[in-house]
């Protein structure tokens, strides 16, 4: 059973507002996440899909202050946790926000832990340090939280270097190492990208099982829709650095608005089984350094209007929860003068 | 003569682990275990598994930049394995590859159309100003514009970069390409971009592919036949729409309900496969699926069954739909 998330703004575990993070460049400044805002409900798993370069990892890594810098830095906006402000906090507060509260999963388990310790010695570890725990309590803790995430023979495993396992139980690892302090938030950066499509879909009821345990947050980022259409409630869509459309799952696949989020769909090859080809999107991701003006999907876009060249789109409301930034949603847009339509096609 | 252009017999290859202070063979990965298909002119067959199934193994083995172990690989009637170094050479002219990263198969000192004129000058497919007239075609022929011979493999981006990994197999003429996982790197809008494109290229050039994927939606799409691999064997094998309207292996089953569908309305608690994919290095006995299999029987630990078939072209070795003769 999914929790509905009607009232995501509410009782928000995890708000962003305004983020802006940019990358100072040889090719000048990358501006990767661009005015994201959103909210995160307690118990919601919200997915932030794009493609590649689309800034969904920049504004996770942003949210955590995990970018290098140089040459990254956030510029603007604001991360609310628990009525704190995280990107004002000092680094030592910070510290204990990670792991903690927030935790994170990432997509390569392999890279992410500690070849030379024991998968059992690095969950004990961060208990230790945050929960305060002596050494053999540690070690229990870090079994029994192998044990949470279906590790078969726990308390042997616990005592294996990270290359004695199969990447999707170093995933499994690093989940139980994210929900070793219980977080209100976890954050997972394609937790199941580099994983077989049969592991890939026990990981997948793992995360919806602990989800339903611990009644956490989620906020899953991934380019994969149908990964979306399985584990999450809500979707944000990022284009270039921004949101360009959000709606709970459902509505979404339903009615896509924004002409990004439709023409994705019908790109799918799973969705158009039937088709002698596919639907490409013409041209490809403009770079970070070099937006277009207007609307950033116009050149890309079949429907571009002559005021999407021009002007930024207001973000509309399309339905319930439903919101789009695109000029098709705003009546205006229609009063402009009628599009030279004829001139980008064919 | 039957109209198959690629016939693969029994192909097995065994890479040794070497072990100890003499570095001797002390256990071998049996990566591709006995492996036969054919390929009908003008068809795409595709391999389909997860990692180490032996899929890839298999493609680099049928163009011999792996030797096998054993077995028949017969091109257009010509002896691949047995083919000396002269009759390879011409028909590796005639079968090339494109690779998943085409950007680690590129040079990236060379420009695109430096790299694609010397293959037209080494195989003397073309010279003096023919060259450049040819690289232009092979350019426009990709979808890339002609100023892109100018420029070197970094100044791509990824779907243009397997424009070019497509291109350069292209320059040669030849009849039959193997794609190894030539849409995994690349993101869903730039991937269908590509899939018509090889698609365009088989109904203008005549082309046979072998595809080479883990992606079972990709497969569905761009693919004529279906071969699913698991643990260096084919475990079943049928026309495209057979084989996913009506899959018959428990193992290409769990596949299928295991790909997440862009559907929230189809989210159902669906077969989720326990355990991981065994090592290659000691398969289990019989049949190599039988310790995940949720319709396991008592025979299987110790028979492992050939590809039998279950009606019109459809293969399958399983026990559950083996024939009842034995």
């Amino acid at each position: 059973m999914t929790q509905p998330s009607t009232n995501a703004s509410s009782d928000s575990a995890l708000s962003v507002r305004g983020l802006r993070t940019v990358f100072h460049t040889d090719a000048g400044t990358a501006v990767a996440v661009d005015g994201v805002s959103f909210d995160l409900a307690a118990g919601e798993t919200l997915a932030l899909v794009g493609e590649s370069g689309c800034g969904k990892s920049v504004t996770a890594l942003s949210i955590l202050r995990l970018i290098p810098s140089p040459p990254g830095e956030i510029t603007d906006g604001e991360v609310l946790f628990d009525g704190r402000a995280l990107l004002g906090l000092p680094e030592r507060e910070m510290r204990r926000v990670r792991g903690n509260d927030i935790s994170m999963i990432f997509q390569e388990p392999m890279t992410s832990m500690n070849p030379v310790f024991r998968v059992g010695a690095q969950i004990a570890s961060v208990i230790r340090l945050h929960r305060g725990l002596d050494r053999a309590a540690a070690w229990t803790e870090a079994v029994r939280a192998l044990e949470r995430v279906n590790i078969p023979e726990a308390a042997r495993r616990a005592q294996d270097y990270p290359h004695q396992l199969s990447g999707g139980m170093l995933q499994r690892v690093m989940i139980a190492l994210a929900l070793a302090c219980g977080p209100r938030v976890l954050i997972a950066d394609e937790p199941t990208t580099a994983l077989d499509v049969t592991i890939q879909a026990q990981i997948l009821s793992l995360l919806r099982e602990v989800r339903r345990d611990t009644g956490m947050a989620v906020l899953l980022i991934t380019h994969d829709l149908g990964v979306v259409a399985e584990t999450a409630d809500a979707v944000a869509v990022m284009y270039a650095g921004r949101i360009v459309e959000r709606a709970p799952v459902a509505e979404l696949f339903a009615n896509p608005a924004h002409p990004y989020t439709r023409e994705l769909f019908q790109s799918l090859p799973v969705l158009n089984a039937g088709a002698a080809r596919l639907h490409a999107i013409r041209g490809s991701v403009p770079p970070a350094t070099a937006y277009p003006a207007g609307c950033r999907f116009h050149p890309r876009c079949s429907r571009a209007l002559p005021v999407c060249a021009l002007r930024e789109p207001p973000v509309a409301e399309v339905g319930p929860g439903h919101t789009a930034a695109c000029w098709l949603h705003c009546p205006e847009a229609a009063a402009e003068p009628p599009a030279a339509e004829g001139g980008k096609g064919a | 003569m039957s109209g198959d252009l690629l016939v693969v017999r029994d192909l097995v290859k065994h890479f040794p682990v070497r072990g100890g202070v003499f570095g001797r063979a002390v256990a071998s990965v049996r990566a591709v275990d006995g492996v036969s298909f054919s390929i009908p002119r003008g068809a795409t067959l595709s391999l389909v598994g997860e990692s180490g199934s032996g899929k890839t193994t298999t493609g680099r083995l049928v163009l011999r930049l792996v030797e096998p172990t054993s077995g028949e690989v017969s091109f257009d009637g010509t002896d691949v394995l047995r083919a000396d170094r002269g009759t390879l050479r011409a028909l590796r002219k005639r079968m090339q590859i494109i690779f998943q990263d085409p950007y680690a198969s590129l040079n990236p000192r060379m420009t695109v159309g430096g790299m694609l004129g010397e293959i037209l000058r080494v195989h003397r497919l073309a010279r003096g100003a023919a060259v450049a007239a040819r690289v232009a075609e092979l350019l426009d022929l990709v979808g890339l514009p002609g100023a892109a011979a100018d420029r070197y493999p970094h100044e791509f981006s990824g779907g243009q970069r397997q424009r070019v990994g497509i291109a350069r197999a292209l320059a040669v003429e030849p009849e039959f390409i193997i794609a190894d996982e030539p849409v995994s790197a690349l993101d869903v809008s730039i991937q269908a971009q590509i899939l018509n494109l090889l698609k365009d290229l088989q109904e203008r050039l005549g082309l046979t592919y072998l595809f080479i994927s883990h992606d079972l939606a990709v497969v569905r799409h761009i693919s004529t036949h279906v071969a699913v691999m698991y643990l260096g064997r084919i475990v079943e094998t049928a026309p495209a729409a057979d084989l996913f309207a009506a899959p018959v292996h428990p193992y290409t089953k769990a596949l299928l309900a295991a790909a997440p569908v862009p559907d929230p309305a189809a989210r159902r608690d669906r077969l989720v496969l326990a355990g991981d994919v065994p090592s290659p290095i000691n398969p289990p006995s019989g049949c190599p699926f039988h310790p995940r299999c949720p319709d396991v029987r008592p025979e299987c630990p110790r028979t492992a069954q050939r590809l039998a078939d279950t009606g019109s072209g459809h293969f399958a070795a399983c026990a559950v739909h083996a024939p009842e003769r034995h």
